[in-house]
């Protein structure tokens, strides 16, 4: 059972993971397209590509986090029970 | 292609390289954080059978979207046009369904723990060896190749030495799924799809505005004397399919295509089921696959869009498409898009995602050749009744082992100029066979295990037939039809024999098939008692399959 226990600590929440990268990705984006010089943006055929994709990163990275916060990860004690019980059925 | 001063260099700037940092950051910390969850075999080679749908059908298209998906696509898609998107529409969602709804019951339910593992329970130890060297054989070689495209796409985009960007990338690789096992190659393949829509969905955008949007792209293909409106229509696909004829040419992209190279390898291949075996119930590992099938029908529009856009918007890519010469080829369709539209930053990102794509798709190979290399070859007949621990060691030195023999194949892998065609040899000739033994066998409870491997064994060897035919050129099919005829060869060529085999050898015992068998099931072992979490209507499994062919279906009448 000690197993579980730990099992239970360890679960963390992969969401919150993906929207940090993200939104750390989307700041240095949008700061990128802030400063950028309009040599850059012409090379994108005139959109500043680094403010838009970073701010819609920025976006996407809220989105997550909220996610997460509305349904969190719950583990719920009955199962964690069985499946230990099938674990030492194999 | 392997000149240090490549045309193809990036000028990747220091926060570009800042950028791709910090992904690999992220991707040692998953590993890690994954590592405190493992705590005996089946939480590193299952994840403990514990993961959320969404999390297990991201993973599960996610492992299929490596270097051969990306790189291969939007070649397909600069050198065919819009009839690339059958590997996707017809190739894969209608098998990706059918895992869900009618195979998965069957692996999930009768617990075993690996693709060969079932095999080993339905038709006995034959079968199950064939199977299980063939799988763990085919993964080392598909490792191989994953790890070599990473590394000359390094040394071309970047100018690192080939030899350092294997190496680099093995280490990387193994440190992560060492330490974490399964949860660490599934929650880094969710990782990575994010990483590579975010790469890949601006590409598109920015394209599509430089060639004055899609209208702008449909006039330049029209225009293109190598291009036309046959590549601006999914079907019939003469070109792709290399048969002149359209009548012929559909039948051959749904039966050869559709029917037997996709449905052999969406639904037998351990790589993409064990993704489902994680998930923590028989609901979620339904929804699995039907899950990923959403995603999985606008992949097209991020890879195979941006190949045409390149086709008609990058001087040397258009030139060796009226031509055939020049310093490019449509594999380098993407990077060249990249390099002439993306600025720094967005153009870390980029790189970020193609790095990211084909390091996930060798980890996939990996997580899964160690848990069928210790699971069904040494526990099952090596070395029997050890302690859980020793297995655990087990399954993180093959890790090791693995690696270093891929790093291997990455050599035999360079010596094939199509890796497309290589690969797409590979499956016929082991999962076309497969399938037809799957699907008799879960469906015929009369067949037998000596039909089980005479039926593999033969397809198989029908398979490499047609191959060494199709290569001394007695059959003579460009494009894919001759990966069509092989599988559909070795498909027709397997389920024969083993009817052949089955009406004269002795049948296993009712009792022995329950639960791998369909007749012999009881319905409610098919199917899912609702858990807690799998309540409302778009939990269910087969609506949820019939969202996504029904919007397959759309898709086709859309672009056909």
């Amino acid at each position: 059972m000690a197993a579980q226990e730990k099992k239970k600590a360890g679960a963390f929440d992969i969401r919150v993971v993906i929207a940090a990268l993200i939104a750390i990705y989307g700041v240095v984006l949008t700061i990128l397209g802030i400063i950028a010089d309009p040599e850059e943006v012409d090379k994108a055929a005139g959109i500043n590509i680094n403010l838009w994709g970073g701010i819609a990163m920025l976006v996407f990275a809220a989105l997550f986090v909220l996610w997460a916060r509305l349904r969190p990860i719950v583990v719920p004690v009955e199962k964690a029970a069985e499946r230990a019980v099938r674990q030492d059925d194999e | 292609m392997l000149a240090l001063d490549s045309i193809l260099r990036l000028d990747a700037k220091a926060i570009d390289y800042i950028i791709i940092a910090l992904y690999f950051t992220f991707v040692l910390g998953i590993g890690y954080l994954a590592k405190r969850a493992v705590s005996n075999s089946l939480d590193f080679f299952l994840s403990g059978r514990s993961l959320p749908a969404w999390v297990t059908g991201l993973a599960f298209i996610s492992a299929n979207l490596g270097a051969i998906e990306i790189m291969g696509m939007s070649a397909n898609g600069a050198q065919y046009g819009m009839p690339t998107v059958h590997y996707f529409w017809i190739g894969a969602i209608p098998a990706m369904l059918f895992l869900g709804v009618v195979m998965m019951p069957f692996y999930y339910g009768s617990k075993v723990r690996s693709v060969p593992e079932f095999m080993l329970r339905r038709f006995g130890k034959p079968a199950h060896l064939v199977n299980a060297i063939s799988f763990a054989l085919a993964q080392v070689l598909i490792a191989g190749v994953n790890l070599f495209l990473l590394a000359t796409i390094v040394n071309v985009l970047l100018g690192w030495p080939i030899w350092l960007s294997v190496i680099i990338a093995a280490v990387i690789v193994l440190s992560y799924i060492t330490l974490g096992g399964l949860s660490a190659a599934i929650y880094n393949e969710v990782l990575q799809f994010f990483v590579i829509v975010a790469a890949l969905l601006p590409l598109t955008i920015v394209g599509l505005h430089k060639v004055g949007g899609w209208q702008g792209l449909v006039d330049k293909i029209t225009a293109d004397p190598k291009g036309g409106s046959t590549q601006l229509h999914a079907w019939p696909g003469t070109e792709l399919s290399g048969f002149h004829n359209s009548f012929l040419s559909v039948i051959g992209l749904i039966f050869g295509l559709g029917f037997v190279l996709s449905f052999g390898y969406w639904t037998t291949n351990f790589v993409e089921v064990q993704r489902a075996l994680a998930s923590k119930n028989m609901s979620a590992a339904r929804r699995t696959p039907i899950i990923g099938s959403f995603p999985k029908m606008f992949v097209p529009f991020i890879v195979i869009i941006p190949g045409m856009i390149a086709a008609v918007a990058v001087p040397d890519l258009q030139k060796y498409k009226q031509t055939g010469g020049g310093s490019v080829d449509y594999n380098d369709a993407l990077l060249l898009l990249m390099r002439d539209l993306l600025p720094n930053g967005m153009l870390g990102l980029a790189i970020t995602g193609l790095l990211a794509s084909f390091m996930a798709g060798m980890a996939a190979n990996l997580s899964s050749f160690n848990t069928v290399v210790t699971y069904d070859l040494i526990e099952r007949y090596l070395i029997k009744d050890r302690d859980d621990a020793f297995y655990l060691r087990t399954g993180r030195w093959l890790t090791v082992g693995g690696t270093i023999v891929a790093i291997g194949t990455a050599a035999i892998a360079s010596g094939y100029s199509n890796l497309m065609d290589y690969l797409q040899q590979l499956f016929s000739f082991f999962n076309a066979p497969l399938f037809a033994t799957f699907i008799l066998g879960m469906f015929w409870k009369r067949m037998t295990a000596a039909a089980g491997w005479i039926g593999l064994v033969s397809g198989t060897a029908t398979a490499i037939v047609v191959f060494v035919l199709s290569e001394n050129g007695v059959i003579d099919l460009p494009g894919q039809g001759a990966s069509f005829v092989g599988a559909g060869a070795a498909f027709v060529v397997d389920i024969l024999l083993s009817v052949v085999v089955s009406l004269v050898t002795k049948p296993k015992t009712d009792e022995e098939l329950k639960g791998l068998v369909y007749s012999l099931t009881p319905k409610e072992d098919r199917s899912e008692a609702a858990q807690e979490g799998d309540h409302g209507w778009y939990r269910k499994p087969t609506l949820l399959a019939g969202i996504s062919l029904a919007l397959v279906v759309v898709l086709n009448v859309v672009f056909g």
